[in-house]
């Protein structure tokens, strides 16, 4: 109930700044834009974990494209509107394919560069108007009225604003949010469940960027006169100091940092000089010492203070919808996964050496080794993170071999991870959610609109029922990083199981685990087993497989030493020798 | 009785939510190899890192007489305790020599002339570092890193070395020439805890021996009684029944 | 276009390269050991310049004031961290640790400045006030946030941009200042007239080249501190402190930033504000290396240098798009051309 009321408190006071005297309307059209900017920005680094000094430099292109065409070709202002997100959607896409694929700190250095040479190319392309910019851009219209004054534009601009905010909120709580929340952790985790990576970056660094173009479009229309100042590479960093001091990690930290930086900047350009006796942005050396502080002593923001005061928010209940569709599962007995002659090296390093088995439908494969012996290796090679050097790996008649993750993923594979890879301040259910990713196929434009309710609904239902299947029906509100080492790992089972898997891939699931969760660990996996499921394990733990496979392939120093049932390997005295050493 | 060297009293350690080690206490006296047997995930390496101070723990931990609560890494370092990691941690882009060299670093600080001549005692214990002193530390075989990464942590001079599987993934035979180089620093004059998969060639080469299940201490003694312990014969030294 | 034309344009791009690849070895070097994107690093050049064009002026340099500001803070956060901690019987000691150096050093320029020394003599002392600036940020600013993700310390980085160019604002005005040449001697070499402020910013930055090269592969915190930008965690296990390390690395920025300042101030006019773009063309350097390779950032400094003079001759005011815009291609071909690897936050 407080949030809600928070929320009215907050439209009110939006609704009721045109009764406060002119200045306050200005200022708060400005918060209004520079909030939309700065929201882009928390998707991109809060959210993505990516960052961008070009805000400044999309919403100059929106507000020049527009200036432009209205200008000099008298084009219609809802014209250069769809022209302006185009251009701006292909620089952002141009720019992302060169960076995103390196590492995190291309992007921002491509950004400075693209933001200093657009705000050099302002100011002295002669059509651009130079340093004085271009004068006299019409206002909008509608039905051929001319629509003006600063009331209407401050309406407008946080009509588009908040509808932005909504929006934005709204692609977080969907399927693809849900991977692009995931992509702080690295991008191995949502490719194992078929998100690439790159795919998602790309769309939220191009949306960041949109949100600019769309800031800068309404910027020139409001002002009607732009100059290339306001779109330099200080007001991109500035947008990035919004969303510091307001929490990237919310939405809702753009329109507080906008808001404070905004306010601030206004009071302090009037203290400043006066303090000082020259003219002079001596505002930069307070907004430096303030964002150094802010990183050092709250780094989650504004926000992350407010948050701390409101009430956690009401679960959402999870209510009847029809099932997702399903695979046809191979009859047990029936080849499942063929690992044929399947090698690995490094440099001259041979980590697996021409290894083969099989798994077939409906049994558990245990696949152990020593430390070292090239069993995590032999686990990425069918999971598809490594490439492999030679060999083939068929999963259901189909070679997975040379397909990436997420392309397996697609083909019937799923898998857990050794060290946890769960998103922490996310629940239970959303982080299980994440497993049934490549059962929908709600795009962006749908999750933003908020089209995706009924199949997000099917989605939340079946998570739900895989974490009842796995015994964590109590645990689905939880906050996934709250929860012990043995929930987590059955959290990620419960996630692999939600990918609606041909073969479950266990990467070390007892490691770190108590005897007692060892014990739960196993019953869940026999439990599984007897309704059909097929599960690949590489582990250590001898005493955790022995009760708990069909079958057992050893590994040791790259090659297959053995393969049989347990109490074959357990009198193998070669198995022996390999496990336990001998001097 | 001999002089304490290390003294560790109910340490735990978390990951987050998770607490990897809880409790344990342990010490090693000063000359001895003391191991640490257990199964994977029993919370040894993280055992070994808390205590080097590479993460976080609670309860105490004394060195020489002196509690380490509140030392970073370096210092601990400095003061005599050195851990070779599982993954070794070496200069892979730099040469042999130059890794050995900077193995060295506190002692060059602290103005000790006499590196070069550690130097050629680590060429002696390894003839097989010196043959390769000018290749890059990434282009070395597993046994070599193995060597060099004991080879670094030596020409720290350390009061106790702390090694974490120094037998891991490498051939027997070269297993054997690590154990024999580890037993042989005894005489050194330098103390090692030493963490091992392999149970046996550890509890045979050590004083005194821990064993760590599920991040806590189930069973202590001698090492010679241990290895002939009916409960580790079953779950470390062969599959038993 | 002539022959004559190209040699005084291959000229200027080369004393321009002299500065962009100092500048670059000092980015990746901060990088690589701190993981610091060190968008600073300019305004250690504008300092430079207008601390030594204040005495010639006889004037003491706003920069001791900076100086003493910024060890003032460092001692107040060092003072609240030992109170925290219950060690204040440390803290004497720790003050005196922080302080006595600024302190001292700028006693000795309050003595020196009015004196207008000869200029070598300026230089060292606009080199003993600048200096010790680059570890006081390191301190201050990001000591505190050693553990924190690499995005996180760019916009610190950002941030103390901001901070810096500000003060340097407050301290020296936005007056534009020329420092006098080392040497007014000029060259005919046929057609081609080299200038002997040229031939000293060529020699010395090659000596500082060759002293870096000396240092990196010669002596033990040379080593230390490519053993850090190699592998952090193992740098810690043989005793060296990242944040020992950090501050070798600032303090080396920040010598190389000043040098370079005062290698420029006979060349350019230089503002308070003029660093940062300075810095970010020996960043465009950098990333022709990758922030990693010494060589091929010297080699993308080449690049910047002389496409920068070549431009200035063409489309003088398309010069900074031109050499910025090139950061595109540059970027494109080292995506095709590196191993990619994925960062974990």
């Amino acid at each position: 109930m407080m949030r809600r009321g928070g929320l009215i408190l907050f439209l009110a006071l939006v609704a009721a700044v045109p009764l406060f005297p002119a200045f306050y309307l200005t200022m708060g059209s400005y918060i209004g834009l520079y909030s939309m900017a700065a929201l882009g920005l928390v998707l991109l680094t809060g959210v993505a974990g990516l960052t961008s000094f070009g805000q400044a430099a999309f919403m100059g292109l929106g507000a020049y494209t527009t200036a432009v065409l209205t200008t000099k070709l008298a084009c219609s202002p809802w014209l250069t509107l769809l022209i302006a997100l185009a251009l701006t959607l292909a620089v952002a896409c141009l720019l992302g394919a060169i960076t995103l694929r390196m590492g995190g700190h291309y992007l921002p250095l491509a950004t400075i560069s693209w933001g200093i040479s657009l705000y050099f190319l302002f100011g002295t392309i002669p059509a651009l108007g130079g340093s004085s910019g271009i004068t006299d851009i019409k206002p909008l219209n509608l039905f051929g009225l001319e629509l003006r004054g600063e009331g209407f534009y401050y309406y407008l601009i946080w009509a588009v604003c908040l509808a932005s905010l909504w929006v934005t909120g709204n692609l977080l709580d969907s399927r693809e949010g849900r991977a692009i929340r995931a992509l702080k952790g690295g991008v191995s985790m949502p490719e194992a469940f078929g998100a690439g990576g790159l795919r998602l970056k790309n769309i939220v660094f191009v949306y960041s960027a949109l949100l600019a173009c769309l800031a800068g479009w309404l910027y020139a229309h409001m002002q009607r006169f732009v100059n290339p100042s306001p779109f330099g590479l200080n007001q991109g960093i500035e947008f990035l100091f919004m969303i510091t001091i307001g929490g990237s990690f919310s939405v809702w930290g753009a329109i507080i940092g906008a808001t404070v930086i905004t306010l601030l900047k206004t009071v302090l350009q009037g203290i400043l000089p006066t303090l000082i006796s020259h003219t002079g942005n001596y505002e930069i050396i307070v907004f430096g010492v303030i964002i150094v502080a802010v990183l050092q002593c709250m780094r989650g923001g504004i926000w992350e203070l407010i948050e701390r005061f409101l009430p956690p928010k009401a679960d959402k209940p999870i209510g009847q919808a029809s099932e997702l569709p399903a695979r046809v599962q191979p009859p047990r007995g029936a080849p499942l996964l063929r690992v044929e002659e399947v090698r690995k090296e490094f440099g001259g390093l041979v980590a697996v050496k021409n290894v083969s088995f099989q798994v077939a439908a409906g049994e558990i494969v245990g696949l152990i080794g020593p430390n070292g012996a090239g069993k995590s290796t032999m686990f990425n090679l069918i999971s598809g993170e490594l490439p492999r050097t030679s060999g083939a790996v068929l999963l259901a008649g189909e070679a997975i071999s040379g397909l990436k993750p997420a392309q397996i993923a697609r083909r019937g594979l799923s898998r857990t991870f050794q060290h946890v890879k769960l998103m922490p301040g996310m629940s239970v259910l959303e982080n299980v959610m994440l497993g049934a990713y490549l059962r929908t196929d709600d795009g962006v434009f749908a999750a933003g609109l908020r089209l995706n309710r009924a199949s997000d609904a099917r989605v939340a239902a079946e998570a739900a029922h895989q974490l009842r299947r796995v015994g964590l029906a109590d645990s689905i509100y939880a906050q996934a990083g709250n929860l012990s080492l043995g929930q987590q790992r059955i959290v990620e089972i419960a996630r692999a199981l939600c990918a609606d898997p041909l073969l479950l891939l266990l990467d070390e699931p007892a490691a770190g685990l108590r005897f007692q969760e060892k014990q739960e660990l196993a019953k869940l996996l026999n439990e599984l087993r007897d309704q059909g499921l097929s599960v690949l394990i590489v582990e250590h733990d001898m005493e955790f497989l022995m009760n708990l496979v069909d079958r057992i392939v050893v590994m040791e120093f790259g090659q297959k030493l053995a393969e049989g049932l347990p109490q074959e390997i357990r009198a193998n005295p070669e198995v022996l020798e390999a496990y336990l050493g001998g001097i | 009785m001999a002089e304490r060297l290390l003294t560790v009293r109910d340490l735990s350690v978390r990951y987050g939510k998770v607490e990897a080690v809880y409790g344990v206490s342990l010490s090693v006296e000063r000359g001895s190899i003391v191991s640490v047997i257990g199964p994977n995930g029993a919370g040894k390496s993280t055992l070994l890192n808390a205590l080097m101070g590479v993460l976080p723990s609670r309860g105490s931990v004394e060195f020489c007489g002196q509690d380490l609560a509140k030392i970073e890494v370096e210092q601990r370092v400095a003061r005599g305790l050195c851990l070779v990691p599982e993954t070794r941690q070496l200069f892979a882009q730099m040469s042999v020599a130059d890794n050995l060299e900077l193995g060295a670093f506190i002692r060059y600080r602290r103005g000790d002339k006499a590196i070069r001549q550690s130097l050629e005692n680590v060429y002696q214990l390894f003839p097989r570092l010196k043959e390769r002193h000018g290749q890059l530390a990434g282009s070395l075989s597993g046994g070599e890193r193995q060597m060099l990464a004991l080879g670094r942590a030596l020409m720290s001079q350390p009061t106790l070395l702390m090694l974490d599987e120094p037998s891991l993934g490498l051939a027997p035979l070269i297993v054997k020439e690590i154990l024999k180089n580890i037993s042989e620093l005894r005489s050194t004059g330098v103390s090692i805890l030493l963490i091992e998969q392999n149970a046996r060639a550890a509890l045979q080469i050590s004083d005194y021996g821990y064993v760590l299940e599920n991040g806590a201490v189930a069973m202590e003694g001698a090492s010679r009684e241990l290895a002939g312990n009916p409960r580790v014969i079953e779950s470390y030294l062969g599959f038993g029944g | 276009m002539d022959l004559s034309i190209i040699l005084i344009l291959a000229q200027d791009g080369l004393t321009n390269t002299a500065i962009y690849v100092l500048l670059a070895v000092a980015l990746i070097l901060v990088f690589g050991v701190t993981r610091i994107i060190y968008i600073p690093q300019g305004e250690f050049v504008s300092y430079g310049v207008l601390t030594l064009a204040s005495l010639q002026q006889g004037v003491v340099p706003g920069t001791v004031w900076l100086l003493l500001l910024m060890a003032a803070v460092a001692a107040l956060m060092e003072s609240v961290r030992l109170f925290s901690e219950g060690a204040l019987r440390d803290l004497p000691a720790a003050l005196a640790r922080i302080l006595l150096l600024p302190a001292a050093i700028a006693l000795l320029i309050h003595f020196c400045a009015p004196l207008r020394l000869p200029l070598g003599w300026q230089v060292l002392l606009t080199m003993l006030i600048v200096v010790p600036l680059g570890p006081l940020v390191y301190r201050v600013a990001f000591r505190p946030l050693a553990d924190a993700p690499v995005l996180v310390l760019l916009i610190a980085a950002v941030a103390v941009h901001f901070g810096l160019v500000g003060l340097g604002l407050l301290f020296f005005g936005a007056e534009g200042v020329r420092t006098p040449a080392f040497s007014s001697a000029q060259f005919s070499l046929g057609a081609l007239t080299v200038s002997g402020q040229s031939l000293w910013v060529y020699a010395t930055s090659l000596v500082a080249i060759g002293g870096l090269a000396w240092f990196f592969g010669r002596t033990m915190y040379g080593k230390a501190l490519r053993a850090v930008a190699f592998n952090r965690n193992g740098a810690r296990l043989v005793g060296i402190s990242p944040s020992m390390a950090g501050t070798l690395a600032f303090a080396l920025a920040a010598t190389i930033g000043c040098l370079s300042g005062v290698l420029i101030g006979p060349i350019t006019t230089v503002y308070y504000d003029s660093g940062f773009l300075i810095g970010l063309k020996g960043f465009v350097g950098a990333i022709v290396g990758g922030l990693a390779s010494f060589p091929l950032a010297a080699l993308g400094a080449l690049l910047v240098g002389l496409l920068e003079s070549f431009s200035s001759f063409w489309l003088s005011e398309y010069k900074d798009v031109i050499v910025f815009t090139m950061v595109i291609p540059v970027l494109l071909w080292r995506s095709l051309s590196s191993v990619h690897y994925e960062e974990e936050q």
